[in-house]
């Protein structure tokens, strides 16, 4: 048996400081938010041209006076993501960007991807998603409450706010795009650590029930190592599914597994470092069940 | 538990079979017709436009509040209440009114037979709100009032809307509404929205009005533009014509000056106000304007009384076309605006169902490839499992016809990732009550009912998640959660009715074997 439990107190505090840096990350770097939720044009390109790269891009894009713009590869040689961030972007800007660029490096291109979010559209896109990952946070909330007993609720909720904190910060510290599909990617993280969380809370019941005489710290630890094997073998097949997505399932899917990735290591983490102190801090005991058998 | 009634055996096998035929169908080409859907793709993955209009209700609202006006003024005449300052400020009728009279007004506006200020039993609220303060009466529209209003715009602009996408001929546009004021466009295979979005960006309100030098015109007039914005003229406010006498309205090739016109048929009553004007109109100009802006302002040189006529213009063969579809499918009741529009490529779509299908083949050999070297036997059951699962997944999605994207796919991947949980949960708990239970059947059996809670709650929480994101996000997101949850209905199903009856059939086999598992 491997006794997690010694290393509660020294997790813990790196949680915190992981917890807390992501936050000062959050506040004062902030996000780099996509088209979706800062609105603009979102433009992908495919030169069939060799000749054609991010410089010439670039100098071709300045010289059409669109303000503040960004031109990066995207996956491979041929392929250039352009993002402008002029938000009164008119209807027929696409066709005058086209224009522009025939005339200055030749028609060998192709518009693979064209988004254009509208400044009321992108306000709307990002209040829906912070709702929908809020609205996420408490209905696991409820749910935790009525299955379990309120330490559990609040261990298990700490954990998925620790989960969520560290994957959007990373995001911010690398600078990743935040879009549709990374909001996708948070709730998808919100639901597989809890389905972690809950796995070792079941058992931690379970256990409480079956051993009147052992005390929560120890408990904690039985049931993790219990239930070790499976939070191990499950986390791996999900790691691999997500590394195929990452490796394989193209660019635009890169930042949605990505998320992910991060989101399954921190949520098995969180669900052995976060979840059960939390349990022994608020010093559940067999008590705690009890009440919940009798009534 | 682990012996299963032969109903219940061939009760799975069917369902199962059932929907990987579905499932398969949209790979192999059936010779019978029985089942001949196939899942529906996303825009990002068979490429398309997506387009997000606003209906911009503000010339409706002023041009309402101008009528209400002009029927107040009436109205209070025919009364005979005296009234002044009956003004419009910032989308609020004011008039003052002396103390005599307030009761009287205030019933005017308030009764529920009210001719001035509908009342609207279904929402139990007038059009307008009245607020008296002092002399000074104020109207402002109601809740119910701009509900009303943009209501009657939307279903009016969504009409005109289809007419025009279908006029292009586009296939299978998918034209909704989204609140009271949006109007969603979807617009599959389709490459380079310019030619739409310019055709829905017009609000192709057509006048046919004169020239004028004489500032002091009865009705009024204004200064227009021409299209090019080369010139202006002063153009009289009285309205000969509009877009709704029009019949029909086609491009043509003028032979004899051999440029491309757009020639229009009008109807009755317009073809007889035509007439008239162009017998008592000859030698003046009749302007034809568009949005405001003057087509052009052709010379009067004969009576027109057939009701045909043409409008010239500097067109190509394309704006002349446009022009005509926009005059035949009518005027917007106000303008659009493009809040949002996302367009992929076929190439893109395609590169993106590829890139998806190799992810998911290879996601799922390493999945199964660790399950086996884990579980050996049991991990070949789950494989079995798995496969099955994936085929009910894409079945269930043939069969109701839900849309598949990109996201989506990585929805199937991560059920692919997640599915074996569920058994790994069972399998482990199996070893465990092995140690200590030497009969293979009940240790089997525990193992079964005590991972249940377990898998249960794991797999609702996954559900909540998906719940939300089906209501909360759009487009490609929504197709992820739908595989999700999806994912988790065929997961449960495969677990407890496929993968158990393997196991069942295989213990039962082996019953003192010991190390089963």
């Amino acid at each position: 048996m491997i006794s997690f439990n010694k290393f509660y107190k020294l997790f813990n505090l790196i949680s915190l400081c992981l917890v807390i840096i992501s936050i000062l990350l959050l506040f004062f770097k902030g996000l780099n938010f996509g088209v979706d939720f800062k609105g603009g044009t979102l433009i992908e390109l495919r030169a069939n041209d060799k000749s054609i790269n991010v410089m010439s891009l670039r100098q071709s894009f300045s010289k059409m006076n669109l303000g503040d713009f960004n031109v990066k590869k995207f996956g491979n040689d041929k392929d250039f993501l352009i993002k402008i961030e002029k938000k009164d972007t008119s209807a027929n800007t696409i066709e005058i960007i086209k224009k522009e660029l025939t005339s200055s490096i030749g028609g060998s291109f192709n518009f693979r991807r064209v988004e254009n979010v509208g400044p009321k559209v992108s306000a709307e896109l990002l209040k829906s998603g912070v709702i929908a990952i809020a609205l996420s946070l408490t209905a696991m909330l409820f749910y935790i409450w009525i299955r379990f007993e309120w330490q559990f609720s609040l261990g298990a909720i700490l954990a998925l706010f620790h989960d969520v904190i560290i994957t959007l910060g990373l995001f911010s510290l690398f600078n990743l795009e935040i879009n549709l599909s990374i909001v996708a990617a948070v709730l998808t993280i919100v639901g597989y650590s809890m389905n972690d969380t809950v796995v070792i809370y079941d058992r931690v019941r379970e256990n409480l029930r079956k051993f009147s005489d052992i005390k929560i710290y120890e408990l904690t630890n039985i049931s993790i190592n219990e239930t070790l094997s499976r939070t191990i073998i499950t986390s791996v097949t999900t790691l691999l599914a997500l590394f195929s997505i990452y490796l394989f399932g193209g660019a635009i899917l890169k930042g949605f597994s990505l998320a992910m990735i991060m989101g399954v290591v921190f949520g098995t983490y969180s669900s052995i470092y976060i979840a059960n102190p939390i349990l022994v801090k608020l010093r559940v005991s067999q008590k705690t069940i009890l009440k919940e058998d009798a009534e | 538990m682990l012996y299963f009634s032969k109903l219940r055996i061939i009760l799975v096998s069917l369902i199962s079979l059932i929907f990987i035929y579905i499932a398969l169908s949209n790979f192999i080409k059936f010779d019978d017709s029985f089942f001949n859907k196939k899942i529906n793709l996303g825009l990002d993955l068979q490429g398309g436009s997506y387009l997000l209009l606003e209906i911009d209700n503000n010339p409706i609202i002023i041009k309402k509040l101008q009528n209400t006006t002009s029927t107040i003024r009436n109205f209070l005449k025919d009364e005979q209440i005296d009234f002044s300052d009956l003004r419009i400020v910032e989308k609020n009728i004011f008039f003052n009114v002396n103390k005599s009279n307030h009761e009287k007004v205030k019933l005017l506006f308030s009764e529920e037979t009210s001719e001035i200020n509908p009342y609207y039993p279904q929402y139990k609220s007038h059009q307008f709100d009245l607020s008296v303060q002092g002399d000074e009466f104020k109207l402002e529209f109601s809740k119910y009032g701009i509900i009303d209003i943009r209501g009657s715009s939307q279903d009016q602009a969504i009409e005109i809307v289809r007419r025009r996408v279908d006029e292009i001929g586009t296939n299978e546009p998918n034209i909704l509404k989204r609140g009271n004021n949006r109007i969603l466009v979807e617009l599959p295979g389709l490459e380079n929205p310019m030619r739409i979005k310019s055709l829905l960006g017009k609000t192709a309100n057509l006048t046919f009005r004169f020239v004028t030098q004489n500032n002091n015109e009865t009705f009024g007039v204004e200064k227009l533009f021409y299209e090019d914005d080369s010139s202006a003229v002063l153009v009289s406010k009285r309205i000969i014509l509009s877009g709704e006498n029009l019949l029909d309205a086609q491009p043509q090739m003028n032979n004899q000056t051999n440029e491309t016109v757009v020639s229009f048929t009008l109807d009755r009553v317009g073809a007889k106000r035509f007439g008239k004007a162009t017998s008592t109109g000859i030698g003046k100009q009749l302007a034809i304007v568009l949005d405001g802006k003057i087509v052009s302002a052709p010379v009067i040189r004969d009576t027109i009384a057939s009701g045909n006529g043409q409008i010239s213009g500097n067109f190509t063969f394309q704006s002349a076309t446009d022009l005509a579809l926009l005059l035949r499918s009518g005027a917007l009741p106000a303008p659009l605006n493009i809040i949002e529009e996302r367009t992929v490529g076929p190439d893109l779509g395609q590169d993106s169902i590829n890139a998806g299908v190799i992810a998911l083949m290879i996601g799922f050999l390493l999945v199964i490839i660790f399950m086996f070297f884990k579980y050996r036997f049991f991990g070949l059951i789950a494989n079995i499992t798995l496969i099955i699962n994936l085929l009910l997944l894409v079945g269930i999605l043939t069969l109701f016809q839900a849309t598949l994207t990109l996201p989506g796919i990585a929805g199937i991947i991560l059920t692919v990732g997640m599915a074996v949980d569920a058994n790994v949960l069972i399998f482990e708990r199996i070893k465990e009550e092995c140690r200590n239970e030497k009969n293979n059947i009940i240790a089997f059996d525990t193992g079964y009912i005590k991972s249940k809670t377990a898998i249960i709650d794991a797999n609702i929480t996954t559900l909540i998640a998906a719940i939300i994101l089906f209501f909360m996000g759009s487009g490609p997101i929504k197709g992820f959660s739908v595989t999700l949850a999806v994912g988790i209905f065929t997961t449960l199903f495969s677990v407890y009715f496929i993968a158990r009856l393997f196991t069942g059939l295989y213990v039962l086999k082996n019953k003192d074997k010991m190390n089963l598992i």
